[in-house]
């Protein structure tokens, strides 16, 4: 049995080292020898699970899916053990500018919508996929104006969601679609003037990242990393700094029905094969 | 805003307001009454209360029931207090107090996680840990500090207006050429007297406050002497003096002491003591009104830097006694550095003798030259009562104060 837990996660931002510095540093004071690796993209990190590089990942949403369908396809096992408070239950909005005339779905018709990356789950896959069970098919029934900034890293960073903020603002588009909480700090940091936009629509609640377990964890230390997750109280003050940067007050246990409206909305837009080899044609990462 | 109980349940109308215009800072008055675990019920007519209800409750950590249980009509949503605002605070430490009078206001070691909070703040626990060099009270604290700071700040000139920079005189050139020599000396002492302390700011740790507040002036004093000096001395076109080596090597072991106190010591009881001296038969003897306006306002500031000096000194001294023979070694190591250098140089004596004299004739140098020898023994003598301040019984105070550098600073 090898005696480290080897993690995996992708590099979207500089504050990435810092935080797996401090849980390295957590698990270490607890007996746990861990690890990680960092990698440019989710795609390159799904793959290199699957191939037996590193045991766990911190997997995006969607990179879960491709990881699910790509083990399944190979006979392998993987486990979504544990994701944070704040992955569960989110929504994304489709919203207007409040003068607009669009005042219900079907307006959206011949207009423009902004989204984030076009491999992000909460800007594009998802609302994207609500507008289509609302009838509208884009890039059919609506121009689709993506906003890609870092793909491959599955919408993480902020900047896709916060342009189409912009582009709405600046009259560029008719609609824009974005994460309920980035819809929130948007308002705050005045991206989005108080009282300027309305929502259009909001999608069901879906989950968001999660630790995916893959094929070739080591079981016990693995069972260690869950519980000294679980374990990590937001009380703590030597663990809260941690907890603040990864954006969470409690972990909690992995849940999968959360994923079932990507799962969906990624069929529709043929971003990944029943395999979960890349189909999208306009996806560079 | 109006607050119900209904079953025993708590609820708020925020009318229309919304979370972009803060409606959150309501919710969470309210939540903060409320204990852990206990349900708000949120009435509110902004249309998009529910979607920024569910994203700042996920960001905070607290449970949301939208469109709940029917119990109370009109309600949006139910809010259940989680714990996370309540356990940042925990281990949260109090700092002290602000005003320094008070009761265990200003403490002895203040940690080094408080770092730069205000004295008497409440701080979370767990943040990072500074280190300031100087962090226990003994080693930078006087009682009269507060005093001294209000003095200092009330005592503020403005350069530009508190001199007449246009009153008329004529000085021969050599007089002049004198009084630029010695402004020339004054600014790289100047200069020393704003390194020294600024060097030592950094590293005070801030819960001293009113110490840190007090050094931060008292480099704005040199600032502004350094400016004034300057000033003077390219009054009438004149090119600057020279500076030498001996000069430079004097100030030099000033910039190299690390301990506070001593290099407070050396600094303020001894150079800037000295300097009053200086400054005092400066602001009697120059022979124009600039040069004097100059020397006078310098010299108040001065007085306050030496009080300081005196006053932390002897605060450390009476929890310490035995900082008193570290003093004395400093003044001899000092001396010891500076023996094979030549002291005050030539220029500077002789440039302060035609100041002071004012004229060329032989009856004037005289006069000049007798006022600077007793410039410097009242500067002997002055810097020995303040030895004797600070516990030197008289006869070593006189023995120490002949070691004091022959640069005056």
């Amino acid at each position: 049995m090898p005696e480290t837990l080897v993690l995996g996660a992708v590099a979207y931002d500089p504050k990435v080292v810092t935080i797996w510095e401090g849980f390295k540093q957590y698990f270490a004071s607890r007996d746990l020898s861990f690890d990680y690796v960092l990698y440019s993209n989710y795609e390159r990190q799904v793959e290199s699970h699957l191939a037996g590089a590193f045991h766990i990942a911190w997997n995006s949403p969607l990179a879960w899916i491709r990881t699910k369908r790509q083990a399944e396809a190979n006979g392998q096992r993987v486990a979504a053990i544990v994701m944070r408070d704040t992955d569960q239950d989110l929504t994304s909005l489709v919203i207007v500018k409040s003068d607009s005339g669009i005042k219900t779905i079907p307006d959206l018709k011949s207009k423009r919508v902004a989204v984030g990356a076009v491999d992000s789950p909460q800007a594009t896959l998802l609302p994207l996929s609500y507008l289509r069970g609302q009838g509208l098919t884009p890039e059919l029934d609506f121009a689709v104006v993506y906003h890609d900034l870092l793909a491959g890293k599955h919408g993480d960073h902020i900047g896709g969601e916060r342009e189409a903020a912009r582009a709405l603002m600046a009259g560029k588009v008719d609609a824009a679609c974005l994460i309920d909480g980035n819809y929130l700090a948007f308002a705050a940091e005045g991206t989005l003037p108080a009282g300027a936009t309305r929502v259009l629509g909001q999608t069901a609640a879906y989950d968001h990242c999660n630790f995916t377990v893959g094929p070739a964890a080591p079981e016990q230390l693995v069972i260690r990393f869950r519980e000294l997750l679980l374990n990590m109280s937001y009380d703590d003050a030597q663990v809260r700094p941690l907890m603040d940067l990864e954006g969470l007050k409690a972990w909690r246990e992995g849940r999968l029905e959360g994923y079932r409206a990507l799962d969906k909305a990624v069929d529709e837009a043929g971003f990944y094969d029943a395999k979960g080899r890349i189909a999208a044609a306009n996806y560079r990462y | 805003m109006m607050r119900r109980e209904e079953s025993q349940r708590r609820t708020i109308d925020i009318k229309d307001l919304s979370f972009e215009r803060g409606a959150h800072l309501l919710i969470k008055r309210e939540l903060n009454a409320l204990p852990v675990g206990s349900s708000l019920g949120i009435r509110g007519s902004d249309p998009t209360l529910s979607v920024h209800l569910r994203a700042w409750c996920r960001a905070q950590g607290h449970d949301l029931s939208l469109n709940g249980d029917s119990g109370a009509a009109g309600v949006v949503a139910w809010i259940t207090r989680g714990s996370a605002s309540s356990g940042r605070w925990r281990d949260a430490q109090s700092t002290g107090r602000p005003d320094p009078k008070a009761d265990a206001a200003v403490l002895n070691r203040p940690q080094p996680t408080w770092g730069l909070a205000a004295r008497g703040a409440r701080v979370e626990s767990g943040g990072p840990e500074f280190s300031f060099a100087l962090s226990d009270k003994e080693e930078v604290w006087a009682d009269n500090v507060p005093k001294l700071y209000a003095q200092a700040a009330a005592a503020q000139w403005d350069p530009a207006s508190a001199i007449d920079w246009d009153a008329e005189f004529e000085l021969p050139v050599e007089v002049e050429q004198a009084v630029v020599q010695v402004m020339t000396y004054l600014i790289e002492n100047e200069n020393a007297a704003l390194l020294v302390p600024a060097r030592f700011l950094s590293q005070i740790h801030p819960h001293f406050r009113e110490v840190m507040q007090l050094l931060a002036i008292q480099i704005a004093d040199e600032a502004r002497h350094v400016e004034v000096f300057t000033r003077r001395a390219t009054l009438r076109g004149t090119e600057l003096g020279l500076s030498t080596v001996s000069g430079q090597q004097s100030l030099k072991t000033l910039l190299d002491e690390p301990d506070f106190s001593l290099a407070s010591f050396l600094l303020s009881v001894l150079g800037e003591g000295t300097f009053l001296n200086l400054l005092w038969f400066l602001e009697k003897h120059a022979p124009d009104p600039v040069t004097r306006q100059v020397a006078r306002l310098t010299a108040r500031d001065e007085g306050r830097h030496v009080a300081f000096g005196l006053s932390h000194l002897q605060y450390q001294l009476a929890l310490d006694p035995l900082l008193r023979s570290r003093l004395s070694l400093a003044m001899n190591r000092r001396h010891d550095t500076l023996a094979s250098t030549a002291g005050l140089n030539e220029e500077v004596f002789d440039a302060l003798v035609i100041l002071a004299a004012g004229e060329w004739t032989p009856e004037a140098i005289a006069e000049g030259y007798a006022k600077v020898q007793e410039l410097q023994e009242e500067m002997h003598s002055d810097r020995t009562a303040r030895l004797v301040k600070l516990g030197f019984p008289a006869e070593e105070a006189s023995k120490l104060s002949a070691l004091h550098t022959r640069n005056f600073m």
